[in-house]
């Protein structure tokens, strides 16, 4: 049986929850090994050995993991893999910084965002924003993967009871530091894990006329707030809000899209959602196309109706 | 400082990919191909920063059919200097096209390399931050805001929760996000401008790098479709529809 060695993305304190979707990915290559590379790290080891599924956690614990600077974590990977077949990780951002790092380190080609595992070797991605899905059969002797935290269940947070080994530190590169973060605090459901999602497009004016439609409806259901690109691009709302192909891929129990027209790029990132619904002024407005139920009419008048009805 | 710029040929982001018949691919044969978007984002970063004085040469450069040749001549009429064609009428794969562009990089000595985050097309994510870990230097991916000061850059990063500033010591790569900066359209001048620039053609051999495949595409298949569902009359019926489902 292949030796999967998993990304185990953190906080030092506690696991991410796009862990749990990758050792679902991993479980059906192989055998699971969590990594947790980190400083100060003993309570995400911990809390890594137990997710049911996970057979040993490897804690790399050094001032130089702190941030997970791939400059300094793909080297350590990198030397891990001497004993695994499959280095593991989700496709976020962090992920996304390190894997390719890491796979080119072992002379192998990556296979990105995987939505499924149809073989030891074999997997499908999706490319061009969705719009066609390959099977993709690796030749490499080790391989790389990422994967698409919305196509996998997640994996059991508890349960587990893992040994966690440490292991040396591959040291500092030197070459990269880091300065700082903006992240905002909320206490939104996080986009990628959220059941309801409300996203508003470049209908919504500005950003206080976003907070004052967008937020309020929200607010009554729960629900994590997302965008269309040309809502982050305008200002409304930060970055990270964005869904779609270069964005965040979602699939909420519902996604209500307000004011967003549906290009392919916003439909790559939100289209596997149980229930879409739209409301546009333009009844031909691309979104009706994959919207389970769509409302014609001036969102300014509608979802402050519909936010005073719920 | 020298700027090396990656770019890709890809399908046109207003175009809407069809599977072919046969599920080898996607239909690429009479459709408008353009620059990567998030290519021409690198294209304008290069070119800022040598209108601030910070690069005084900028190399364009792509790997791809020998029709790759108008992408390079669009980066030449936006400002690139330069440009290098890498032919190959096969498909070449990201660790490929990073051993490559690693090779490039070793001749020209860039001291930065900017390229896309991703292509449209594969969406793989992997050319930047391989070229990194080949040349053994410092990544700033999805970069949001970038500054060069003195023998490092200082790159904001476009993450999960927000953003992140980290600094890199030069040579450095660059992957770049949709927030960068709004790439300029050439003008006619410099579309004219460009057809003399100079454009060298190369090969994958010409660097001594394998582009054999790693991976098999078995098959294309399209994805699942959604259908159009109903339509509701008015905020009462959408109520009654979220209670239905127990949301609201
Ligand atoms: C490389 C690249 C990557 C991209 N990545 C992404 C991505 O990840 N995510 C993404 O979302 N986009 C992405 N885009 C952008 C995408 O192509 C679209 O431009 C964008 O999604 C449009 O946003 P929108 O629907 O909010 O705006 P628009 O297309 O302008 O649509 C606004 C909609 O609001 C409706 N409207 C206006 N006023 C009202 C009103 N009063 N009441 C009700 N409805 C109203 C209009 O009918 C219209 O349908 C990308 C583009 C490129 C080139
Ligand atoms: C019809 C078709 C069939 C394909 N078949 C296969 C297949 O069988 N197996 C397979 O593995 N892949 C296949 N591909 C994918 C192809 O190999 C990749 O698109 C390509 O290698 C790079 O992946 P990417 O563009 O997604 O890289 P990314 O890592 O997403 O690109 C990031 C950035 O790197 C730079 N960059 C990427 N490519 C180039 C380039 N060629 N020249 C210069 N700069 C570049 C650009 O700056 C770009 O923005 C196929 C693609 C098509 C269109």
């Amino acid at each position: 049986m292949s030796k999967t060695l998993v990304w185990v993305e953190h906080d030092n304190a506690s696991v991410k929850d796009a862990t749990l979707a990758v050792v679902t990915a991993a479980a059906q290559i192989g055998e699971v090994t969590a990594l947790v590379a980190g400083s100060g790290c003993d309570a995400a080891a911990a809390a890594a050995a137990q997710i049911a599924g996970v057979s040993k956690v490897l804690k790399a614990d050094d001032a130089a993991y702190a941030h997970a600077l791939a400059e300094n974590v793909a080297p350590l990977v990198a030397g891990l893999m001497a004993d695994y077949d499959v280095f593991v990780a989700p496709a976020t951002t962090t992920g996304k910084n390190i894997a390719p790092r890491v796979a080119a380190l072992l002379d192998v080609m990556q296979v990105s965002d995987i939505l499924s595992v149809e073989g030891p070797k074999t997997f499908t991605r999706p490319i061009y924003a969705g719009n066609a899905i390959a099977t993709v059969e690796s030749t490499d002797a080790k391989l790389v993967v990422t994967v698409r935290g919305t196509a996998f269940a997640k994996a059991d947070a508890t349960g587990g009871s893992a040994a966690v080994e440490a292991v040396g530190a591959a040291g500092d590169a030197g070459t990269s530091s880091f300065l700082g973060s903006e992240i905002a605090k909320s206490e939104r459901p996080e986009l990628t894990s959220a059941k309801i999602i409300v996203s508003g497009g470049r209908a919504l004016k500005d950003a206080e006329t976003f907070q004052s439609v967008i937020i309020p409806l929200a607010d009554k259901l729960g629900a994590g707030v997302g965008a269309s690109r040309a809502a982050v691009d305008a200002g409304y709302v930060p970055n990270d809000y964005q869904v779609g192909q270069t964005g965040k891929i979602v699939a909420p129990e519902v996604y209500i899209a307000v004011g967003i027209s549906g290009a392919i790029q916003h439909l790559a990132g939100m289209k596997d959602s149980k229930t879409i619904i739209a409301i546009n002024k333009d009844e031909d407005a691309p979104i009706f196309q994959v919207a389970d139920i769509g409302l014609v009419g001036d969102l300014f008048t509608l979802v402050p109706e519909l936010t005073g009805k719920l | 400082m020298k700027a090396l710029v990656c770019v890709k040929r890809v399908i046109d982001y207003n175009v809407k990919p069809r599977v072919k018949a046969d599920g080898t691919g996607v239909d690429l044969a009479n459709v408008k191909m353009s620059m990567n978007p998030f290519d021409e984002i690198a294209v304008e970063e290069a070119i800022r920063l040598k209108e601030k004085g910070v690069v005084t040469e900028i190399v364009a450069v792509s790997v791809g059919p020998a029709k790759a040749q108008e992408t390079l001549r669009t980066a030449l009429a936006m400002g690139a200097d330069r440009a290098i064609l890498v032919v190959s009428e096969t498909e070449v794969e990201p660790l490929a096209v990073a051993k490559i562009i690693k090779a490039i990089a070793d001749e020209e000595q860039p001291g930065l390399i900017i390229t896309g985050k991703q292509a449209i097309d594969d969406d793989a994510n992997q050319v930047g931050q391989m070229v990194a870990a080949l040349l053994g230097r410092p990544q700033g991916t999805f970069a949001n805001e970038v500054a060069v000061e003195g023998d490092s850059i200082v790159v904001k990063r476009e993450i999960d929760g927000g953003l992140e500033t980290v600094k890199l010591a030069l040579p450095a790569i660059v992957t770049t996000d949709l927030r960068l900066n709004e790439p300029r359209y050439a003008s006619l001048p410099n579309i004219m401008k460009a057809k003399s620039k100079p454009l060298a053609s190369k090969t994958p051999e010409d660097y001594g790098v394998d582009i054999a495949p790693r991976l098999k595409t078995l098959k294309v298949t399209e994805p699942p479709v959604r259908s159009a569902g109903i339509k509701v009359p008015d905020v009462d019926a959408l109520v009654a529809k979220l209670k239905e489902m127990g949301v609201a």
